[in-house]
């Protein structure tokens, strides 16, 4: 084990489960969700943004950091009310800019209506910090009647997207490398607050999760570790775009752990049916269908290949790194 | 979503009937593939579990990673002042003194490029080393760098080569005497560049046959549905299967940029100890470029825990399980031998997958 922290931590995979684990000896945690119920239905959450480059397809810093912030109170069945949104500014930064990550912020909150009422500014020294660093806070009320827990996972249940998968993180690399692929492909950065309260109006909804980093594979093996249960998802219904499958392809790396930022996996109970077809109203909801189900005997998550072999999806050790040859 | 030509590798209906005939021929083969990304296929398909038990896989020594010495990370590690630029797969090696990745954490300016250009690009800001690991696939693209590099008078660049050639490799595991392989799946990639020609020994000396694939399902069952025939009929040759990108022939620009800067030496495999005439090193035309002459690195040395057995697992003479570490204390997190810290390594490829 290293004494210092590596990038790898900071990946979604099992480093950085490890790192939780320190945490966990020293705060007492109720859990280690991205947002938390604390009392009263109002569910909290945070998050800080990194993300390079700042401006990228399909979005900017500002937007993701709205909507990141909207998609874990989503999440919960919350419905987001007010955020905060902290600036850490590296001096020599364009205000330009600054004014344009804050302009693609609020017109995320006006789509969804969560009223951003406050923040903080920093500004560090040239060199301290990689151009702007965003820290949010976000508030959402539970609705009564909802509850989605892993607790109420069991076998049969199904497992629905509402689109394709890996186009955020393609489309980050793609414009960070300027591997010149895939050229139209934009981030699915999207929040997804309207289209999961009109999934839980239709019911049948017990748990859902977005698949940020790590991906789709590293959610369902967190779902596998707290239930037990075992999941299959089947390689021919998985929607992912032919361009990201060929990037992917070309860098080595599997679209099932690329992050999205616009995706939400919800576990359902029984035929899905009803469910999709609502979710496919929604303009975040086009490509929404059933990727698999909860299984009762079997250990771990895999994947039912096109050829019919089942091939398991561990949780990464961090990132996966691009291949050589 | 929409079809592509790698759909009809990846055919259900064409891969069923190919493992149909592989079962009704029900013969015993012992393979090797050489080539890692054929490991991390074998595995991400899952065929080993839709073979029958009779097609023993065994994964050769055709991971850049895996056969890389440590000290070459440690001469990394010793370089002051100046940017590395890697491929991603050397981050997480541990050499010695620990990994790139930890380097990095103390302040070692280490780059992840996907591409040598990429670092030539940075040399223009700061002293760039590009460490150049892997075999004839990557050497070509390096060598274009260096020449690059020489025709615009970039002076702040340099290669640190552990480049390596996969046929004298193969050679060597045979000329050991101790394997019992009956036939190759050739690397595809590496094959691209030389063509099928410097396999010819392995049927000519060895009465050993081998077929040059893809990295599709279709692909592979393919290649050994067609080396069990050639066990049967008892006629070994050496066969494209791979003919949407390979030529016997090869790619001569890219052989030329190749003989242009580089030339062949002795050199050392993790695992497999010195092999003959294996190894690229720099022409002395472009010792500039030669960061081991440049900085005046250590020759490569080998200092692996004894306990460690992916020489053996290089070799095809155990798989990844029986070594006493796999899954113990050797895991992808915490890897103690090479094959474990590629996603092409074999050990991590059957921890992933198997």
């Amino acid at each position: 084990m290293s004494d210092r922290i590596t990038l790898g931590h900071g990946s979604g995979g099992r480093l950085m489960h490890q790192l939780l684990d320190e945490f966990k000896k020293v705060f007492d945690l109720p859990g280690l969700e991205d947002a938390h119920e604390i009392e009263d239905r109002i569910a909290l959450t945070a998050d800080s943004f990194v993300v390079k480059p700042i401006f990228f397809p399909g979005g900017d810093i500002g937007r993701l950091a709205v909507t990141g912030t909207i998609n874990d109170l989503a999440m919960k069945g919350a419905i987001p009310r007010y955020l905060m949104i902290t600036y850490i500014i590296e001096e020599g930064f364009p205000i330009d800019d600054l004014v344009k990550i804050s302009e693609s912020a609020q017109k995320i909150a006006d789509e969804v209506g969560i009223k951003i009422v406050g923040g903080d500014t920093k500004v560090v020294e040239k060199g301290k910090g990689d151009g702007i660093y965003i820290t949010t806070f976000g508030v959402g009320i539970i609705p009564d009647g909802i509850s989605l827990s892993t607790d109420r996972i069991e076998p049969g249940d199904r497992i629905v997207i509402n689109g394709p998968i890996g186009d955020h993180g393609v489309a980050i690399i793609n414009a960070r490398e300027g591997f010149g692929l895939a050229t139209d492909l934009k981030s699915d950065c999207a929040p997804l607050s309207q289209l999961v309260q009109e999934m839980l109006k239709v019911g049948g909804v017990k748990f859902m999760r977005d698949p940020t980093r790590g991906g789709v594979a590293t959610i369902l093996n967190e779902v596998y570790q707290e239930t037990g249960y075992g999941i299959i998802i089947v390689e021919e219904e998985l929607p992912i775009r032919p361009e990201v499958r060929g990037a992917c392809e070309l860098l080595g790396i599997d679209p099932l752990y690329v992050a999205n930022e616009g995706k939400v996996i919800a576990f359902t109970k029984g035929d899905p049916g009803d469910i999709i077809r609502v979710m496919r109203q929604n303009r975040y909801g086009g490509g929404s269908c059933c990727i698999g189900r909860v299984e009762e005997d079997l250990d771990g998550v895999y994947l039912k290949t096109r050829i019919g072999s089942l091939r398991p999806l561990i949780m990464l050790s961090a990132d996966p790194l691009p291949r050589i040859c | 979503m929409s079809s592509t030509i790698i759909d009809r590798f990846r055919d259900p209906r064409l891969a069923q009937r190919i493992l149909d005939r592989i079962k009704g021929y029900g013969v015993e083969i012992k393979l090797m593939e050489v080539c890692g990304t054929h490991t991390m296929a074998i595995g991400r398909f899952g065929l080993r579990k839709l073979l029958p038990p009779e097609i023993d896989l065994l994964s050769g020594p055709g991971c850049p990673v895996c056969v890389t010495p440590t000290s070459v990370i440690d001469s990394v590690l010793s370089l002051k002042g100046v940017r590395v630029a890697t491929f991603g797969d050397l981050l997480r090696v541990p050499g010695r003194g620990g990994t790139l990745e930890m380097a990095r954490g103390r302040g070692l300016d280490v780059r992840v490029v996907y591409s040598p250009f990429d670092a030539l690009k940075m040399a223009r800001e700061k002293e760039t080393v590009f460490i150049g690991v892997g075999f004839e696939t990557t050497a070509p693209g390096v060598a274009a760098t260096i020449i690059t590099a020489r025709e615009e008078g970039i002076k702040n660049f340099s290669v640190l080569s552990a480049f390596k050639l996969i046929p004298p490799a193969i050679d060597a595991l045979l000329a050991s005497g101790k394997s019992r392989i009956e036939g190759f799946i050739l690397p595809g990639h590496v094959s691209t560049i030389i063509g099928s020609r410097p396999y010819q020994f392995l049927p000519e000396r060895y009465r050993i046959g081998g077929v040059i694939a893809g990295f599709e399902p279709v692909d592979i069952l393919e290649a050994i549905r067609d080396l069990i025939d050639q066990k049967m009929s008892n006629r070994p040759r050496i066969k494209i299967g791979y003919r949407r990108s390979v030529r016997p022939e090869g790619n001569e620009r890219a052989k030329e940029l190749m003989n242009r800067v580089f030339t062949v030496e002795d050199s050392l495999w993790r695992g497999l100890g010195w092999i003959k005439r294996s190894g690229l090193t720099l022409r002395d035309e472009y010792a500039q470029f030669d960061a081991s002459r440049r900085y005046q690195l250590l020759p490569p040395s080998i200092d692996d825990d004894p306990n460690c057995r992916c020489g053996d697992v290089l070799r095809g003479l155990i798989k990844p399980p029986s070594c006493p570490l796999f899954g113990r204390s050797c895991t992808p997190d915490h890897p103690i031998g090479p094959c474990m810290v590629s996603s092409e390594g074999s050990c991590a490829a059957y921890y992933h997958y198997e």
